[in-house]
């Protein structure tokens, strides 16, 4: 023994460390990977030792290794075992790496329950911190479910240092496991007020957490907090508690008018910046609150405005990017307080930092009125030519057309002013915001009527200048706006001043160079204005203008006609085609305008975004219901006649139609999305929505600075501040109007009241400079009012939303690891949770969909769980053994087979239309654990390996599924004496087939040690490997297990004989089939048949099967009405194929004689012994 | 809550990484090189507060972010942190490895990854503050040191 540990730590220092794995990495820069990889390889081998500390050392190098972005998953198990191991140097290395690369998906973390149980209640407080440690990163609805009653007992721990640990997990153990918050919580609440501050602090952190979220139901400890924030000296603390006022104000106003002194005592006295700015938010908070019932909180409003102006103006860009954020707080309730500070927030437009830049944008947004408007889009203007950089730029872009647009350009006053500034904004070079202008142009020009003269005559010039636009640059995003230009110019080109020319501009062959999608709306809109024109030469005879235009268009479109855009080819050909016909109607002198008028007639109005959705269902209607039969499944294909020209793809089936995946979803739904965009018809949604703050992807886009001697203007255009100096005139022309009007006013009614009107003229005495008529959207008739739920359905806060007040129950209680013999419950009762599809089929259409759509992410997480079962179920048989070995993994074995049962039933979906009648029953039928009622008696494959009266041992035996040669034996040791055991080694004689897998270096009759200590009554698995040759035969070894007593006293040397009993049985493994495979199988004719009866059974069938299932590892294959067939397969790939009778008898086929008549053997024996 | 923790140098190169909230490794590396990417470009004198990195988060997180010669510490928060605490604990944090190591310089942080984490490990829990407190993290975390050396002398 010693000599081994000797050994061991001789090889370890040829082992490299995680210092030079990294000094390694440094000296390789050039090949870096490759050398990564040759460490891999050794860490590999590393693992493969039984050296704990090389194994650590190990597990520590691949934790650097994912930091560099290698997935180590790989060495998941590995990890678990460095976490169990018993030194805590070791233990820490493992629960590091855990919590760096272990998450819900990581399949091994089932068998870290008891583990970390352990190391919860371990008498080392560092042991207990490291396990919480890891756990808050890793912490599953399983781990929290089984452990949630552990921690909250740590929680009175004696050391602050596990409390205020456990206190902090807690909150990550609600997220996982609703369940536990109301049961904890009032330990929890006792902890707001433990004598360590540490405690403390965390306590408040997890009700903050909490009450941030759902804060209605955390307002009854106002008091406490109060009581706390006035006591607290602790700068973090209080800056939580601030907060979670701030959060609890709103639903409580009287709160609020208590808050405000405290607060404002606060503000004027502490000297921690962190904490005034908080109480500054919290009392911005409060006012908003109170904004409606109580006006009169003028004095708190300066004093906030005023501290927030000393933060902006301070010369830490910190304080003064937080004064900002604060400012724009303010600015939803009390706009006036803080317009009043437009110049400093002006100023910091001009600041380096782009962080108070964007800030201060957004403050922008909500200070214009109608008055101030032109004049900050006209300082935002100049930014835009300073600004270095498209992301600013676009940012900047993005920010005035959200502030001319808001509200439904409710502050615009001017709408030829801001035709003009859109106008302007094409000059940018490189924006990739060109769609968003586009939009902003076919929205004003379709919604305000009164513009659209303006509108056409500004696109007419924008196309005839369209080069200066494209550039030569073909990626150049601003091209867009010609899409609008085009739309525009033909839909309204009754107000064009001259067609003939924008026509003519609108087919040059240099429009041939633009994106696809433009051309065909040139082309489409080509053809309006040709009816212009040709309804403006009506009635001349023999028009020569009307001539020349269709020679003009029969002239350019062929050029269209061979684009490679099939959009534009079609378009064009069709067109073309008109226009021929039209010509040769036009030699004819017949009148044609008036019918190609009417190809284009009809106002097209904008529709509301959400109107598609608005559209009632209307009764009878099932959205849900199948219009067609669905195509049918594999058997019938061949029947189908043959496609005449090519092999026809099978329809996809509609189950697989709805899973689509995320992804796939995704890029549809952008894709949907900026084809609205430029969709004239689509109008687009809320502005807000538009807000994009610092995209990715365009910094490293190369911006092109042209620099040019002559600015960028677009000749005849008219500039924007000319409409400014306009508009400035307009006003106050109109205001010296209006004083003169209201003079004569105030005498008439001099004395009776007194207009105070001196000041700066209000908002409503603006008025616009056009007659506005904005087009409302166009909503679908009896459209449903809006319930817009925005709430995410998936937000894990949504399920804490629980009443704390209420008095404990008896059911809120965790579960306890301790006595359950609870019966089981049957499977129906068990699916309730979920949804049972028959009473579904009630439900009203829209309930029905929810219910689907939850069933699905039921079901999917099924699945996917699916493949952790077979370690779940033996998890969950260690971590209730031995005290009630069976209740519990009987319960994760139905449910295994019920997901087993729902995953084929989702497979056969496809031919289920064929039976529909029958479908439900036969699904039911289909394990036999389902539709009975009664319940499954508890089950377990650990049998009995020896006793004595210091220890008991049980095992089972698996196959492996990676190794065909290899079996684990899984021992469970539990102490029965009173005594520590230690020193555990394990010994088994091997026999020519099978044999132990012993270390590299180990003799063949070495004994392995047993890798824990058991002190009284403590129970722990340890697994053996063992290879084996032939498995058609069951063997039998023999072995001995030695290990010390140590009492207090004394300490004696024991030992313990075993057999070591591998059955046939033991080398299956479950595996699915399915019934077209298995028939195959059948068929072929491969597998020898046996039969057996069983004789003197009366159990239900179902329990019979499920019985087959766990202890000999099938799965059932199909279950038609009185026989089941089943399948299982070996480690060596032998097939074992099973038809089960309810007349109690068995008819077996398998490629191998002799290993099916062992196991219809041990099948026979395991039936009669019940 | 904390949603992440990252300590990068000059040049991009991760020393240590903390998500505490699950991404694959090659997102977490794009997540890395995109909060590299928008902190290395700032000036120093310009405020630690960046909204929008686009990978994590979304608009209710905030990178805060702290540069000290060639290493950034960059914490990612949601609102429910304060800004300026946060600022603070990234102070304490770096003070602790200073005390810790003895003048920590990037070279510690390379080669013991490992034990900043376990320093780490006593300043946050899970995403959430456990200790803001110097001298009890210094305290703690050189108990289980001491722990440690009392093990590798039993073997």
């Amino acid at each position: 023994m010693a000599l081994k540990i000797v050994k061991g730590s001789i090889d370890r220092m040829f082992d490299k460390n995680l210092q030079d794995l990294v000094r390694g990495i440094r000296n390789h820069k050039e090949d870096e990977a490759k050398y990564i990889s040759t460490c891999i390889d050794e860490i590999k081998q590393e693992l493969k030792q039984d050296n704990i500390a090389v194994k650590a050392n190990a597990v520590c190098k691949l934790t650097y290794l994912q930091m560099l972005g290698y997935d180590v998953s790989w060495a998941a198990f590995n990890i678990v075992e460095v976490m169990s191991s018993s030194k805590f140097t070791y233990k820490r290395i493992g629960y590091l790496a855990a919590s760096q690369c272990f998450h819900e998906g990581t399949d091994v973390i089932m068998l870290t329950t008891n583990q970390i149980r352990k190391d919860l209640s371990s008498p080392n407080q560092y042991d207990t911190g490291v396990a919480l440690t890891g756990l808050s990163c890793f912490v599953t609805p399983d781990l929290a479910r089984d452990l949630a009653n552990d921690i909250m007992t740590l929680m009175s721990h004696t050391k602050p240092y596990i409390r205020k640990k456990a206190v902090l997990i807690m909150y990550k153990v609600f997220l996982k496991y609703p369940e536990s918050l109301r049961p904890a919580f009032p330990r929890l609440k006792e902890k707001l007020e433990d004598p360590d501050p540490g405690v403390q602090s965390a306590a408040v952190n997890v009700i903050c957490e909490l009450a941030r979220r759902n804060p209605k139901n955390y307002l009854s400890l106002a008091p406490l907090f109060f009581k706390l924030m006035t006591s607290s000296t602790n700068n973090w603390v209080l800056i939580k508690i601030i907060k979670l006022f701030g959060a609890l104000t709103p639903l409580e106003p009287r709160l609020g008018k208590k808050l405000i002194e405290p607060l404002t005592n606060l503000i004027h006295s502490t000297s921690a910046m962190s904490l005034l700015y908080e109480c500054v938010n919290t009392v911005i908070a409060v006012l908003i609150s109170l904004s409606s019932g109580m006006p009169n909180h003028s004095a708190s409003i300066q004093l906030c405005v005023q501290k927030l102006r000393i933060l902006i103006e301070d010369s830490d860009q910190n304080l003064k990017y937080l004064g900002l954020l604060a400012m724009s707080k303010i600015l939803k309730t009390h706009p006036k307080s803080v317009q009043s500070h437009k110049d400093l927030i002006l100023q910091c437009l001009d600041d380096k930092d782009e962080s108070i830049r964007l800030r201060a944008l957004d403050l922008l947004y909500g200070m214009v009125s109608k008055k101030n408007l032109m004049e900050i889009v006209k300082k935002l203007m100049l930014h835009v030519d300073k600004a270095e950089g498209t992301t600013y730029r676009d940012e900047l872009l993005t920010k005035i057309i959200d502030i001319c647009s808001q509200s439904n350009f409710q502050y615009i006053t001017n709408f030829e002013w801001y035709i003009s500034i859109l106008v302007e904004l094409t000059r940018l070079e490189g924006t990739r915001h060109g769609h968003l202008i586009a939009s902003q142009m076919l929205d004003v020009a379709i919604r305000v009527k009164a513009i659209r003269g303006f509108a056409v005559a500004q696109m007419a010039t924008l196309l005839d200048n369209a080069h200066l636009l494209t550039g030569n640059t073909q990626r150049n995003g601003i091209c867009e706006v010609l899409y609008a230009a085009a739309w525009i110019c033909g839909e309204f080109s009754e107000h064009l001043e001259d067609p003939m020319q924008t026509l003519e501009a609108m087919l040059r062959p240099k429009v041939a160079t633009l994106p696809g999608h433009i051309q065909a709306v040139y082309v489409q809109n080509a053809a309006k204005l040709f009816a212009t024109v040709l309804r403006k030469h009506d009635g001349e005879t023999e028009s020569q203008a009307a001539q020349e235009t269709s020679q003009l268009l029969i002239d350019r479109l062929p050029l269209f006609v061979q684009s490679a855009n099939l959009e534009v080819q079609e378009r064009a050909s069709c067109i073309l085609q008109l226009v021929k016909y039209i010509q040769k109607l036009q030699q004819k002198n017949v009148e044609v305008a008036e019918e190609v008028t009417a190809l284009f007639a009809g106002e097209l109005n904008p529709v509301a975004p959400k109107a598609q959705k608005k559209v009632p269902i209307p009764e009878g209607l099932d959205l849900d219901a199948w219009i067609n039969e669905p195509p049918s499944g594999s058997e019938s294909e061949d029947e189908k006649p043959k496609a005449v020209f090519a092999k026809e793809e099978p329809k996809h089936s509609r189950s697989r139609h709805t899973e689509v995946d995320e992804k796939e979803l995704a890029r549809r739904r952008e894709v949907r999305k900026q084809e609205q965009a430029s969709n004239p018809f689509y109008i687009k949604a809320s502005p807000s929505s538009q807000k994009v703050y610092d995209a990715p992807g365009v910094e490293h886009i190369p911006v092109v600075q042209i620099d040019l001697s002559v600015p960028l203007k677009v000749p005849g255009m008219p500039m924007s501040d000319q409409y400014l100096k306009l508009e400035e005139e307009r006003r106050q022309k109109e205001k010296a109007e209006r004083k003169k009007k209201e003079k004569k006013k105030k005498r008439e009614k001099r004395g009776k009241e007194r207009k105070a009107d001196s000041g700066p003229e209000s908002e409503e005495d603006i008025t616009p400079a056009h007659q506005v008529d904005i087009v409302t959207e166009e909503m679908p008739e009896n459209a449903l009012p809006s319930d817009d739920d925005d709430k995410d359905p998936n937000d894990p806060h949504k399920a804490l939303d629980i009443d704390l007040d209420k008095p404990l129950a008896d059911s809120d209680k965790l579960p306890v690891r301790t006595h359950r013999p609870e019966v089981l419950k049957s499977p129906a009762e068990d699916r309730d949770g979920e949804s049972v599809p028959q009473e579904t089929k009630k439900k009203s259409g829209k309930e029905k969909k929810k219910d689907k759509e939850k069933d699905r992410k039921v079901r999917c997480r099924r699945i996917q769980k699916k493949m952790l079962c077979s370690i779940e179920t033996r998890l969950n048989q260690l971590s209730w053994f031995p005290v009630q070995k069976s209740s519990k993994h009987k319960k994760k074995k139905q449910k295994k087979e019920k997901e087993e049962k729902e995953k084929k039933k989702k497979k056969r979906h496809h031919h289920h239309h064929q039976h529909h009648g029958d479908a439900g029953g036969e699904d039911s039928v289909q394990n036999g654990t389902v539709e009975e009622e009664e319940p499954l008696p508890p089950m377990s494959n650990y049998s009995l390996l020896a006793e004595n009266s210091y220890i008991k041992m049980v095992y089972d035996i698996q196959g492996n599924h990676q190794d065909e040669s290899k079996v684990v034996v899984s021992v469970i040791f539990e102490n029965k004496s009173d005594s520590f055991l230690k020193a555990m080694e394990f010994n088994v004689l091997d026999s020519l087939n099978s044999k132990l897998q012993r270390p590299e270096g180990a003799g063949a009759h070495d004994s392995l040690t047993v890798p824990f200590q058991l002190p009284p009554g403590v129970s722990n698995e340890a697994r053996f490997v063992f290879s084996v040759q032939s498995i058609v035969m069951p063997q039998k070894l023999k072995g001995t297990l030695t290990f010390i007593v140590k009492s207090d006293e004394s300490s004696t040397h024991e030992k313990l004989d075993f057999k070591l009993h591998f059955t046939c049985t033991s080398y299956l493994i479950t595996t699915p089939c399915y019934s077209d495979a298995y028939a195959k199988l059948l068929e072929s004719g491969d597998l020898k048949g046996s039969s057996l009866r069983l004789e003197g059974i009366n159990m239900p069938f179902h329990h019979l099967l499920a019985r087959i299932c766990f202890h000999h590892h099938f799965s059932v294959v199909e279950r038609i009405d009185s026989c089941a067939s089943m399948y299982s397969r070996s480690i060596q790939g032998h097939h074992v194929c099973l038809l089960v009778k309810t007349t109690v008898s068995i008819d077996a086929k398998c490629d191998e004689p002799s290993l099916l008549g062992n196991v219809l053997d041990e099948i026979k024996q395991t039936f009669s012994k019940c | 809550m904390i949603k992440a923790i990252l300590i990068f140098n000059n040049h991009g190169k991760p020393r240590l990484i903390r998500f505490y909230q699950y991404f694959a490794e090659d997102m977490q590396q794009q997540i890395i090189r995109e909060t590299f990417h928008l902190v290395s470009k700032r000036d120093d004198n310009v405020c630690n507060f960046l909204e929008g990195g686009s990978l994590i988060g979304g608009s209710d997180y905030k990178l805060i972010y702290r540069h000290y010669a060639t290493l950034y510490f960059v914490f990612c928060v949601d609102s429910s942190e304060s800004e300026l605490g946060i600022l603070d604990l990234i102070q304490v944090f770096v003070e602790t490895l200073d005390k810790c190591f003895e003048n920590v310089c990037e070279l510690d942080l390379i080669f013991h990854m490992d034990k900043v984490h376990y320093i780490l490990q006593e300043v946050v829990m899970g995403g959430m503050v456990l200790e803001t407190n110097m001298n009890e993290i210094v305290a703690q975390v050189e108990l289980q040191n001491r722990m440690e050396k009392s093990e590798a002398s039993d073997q």
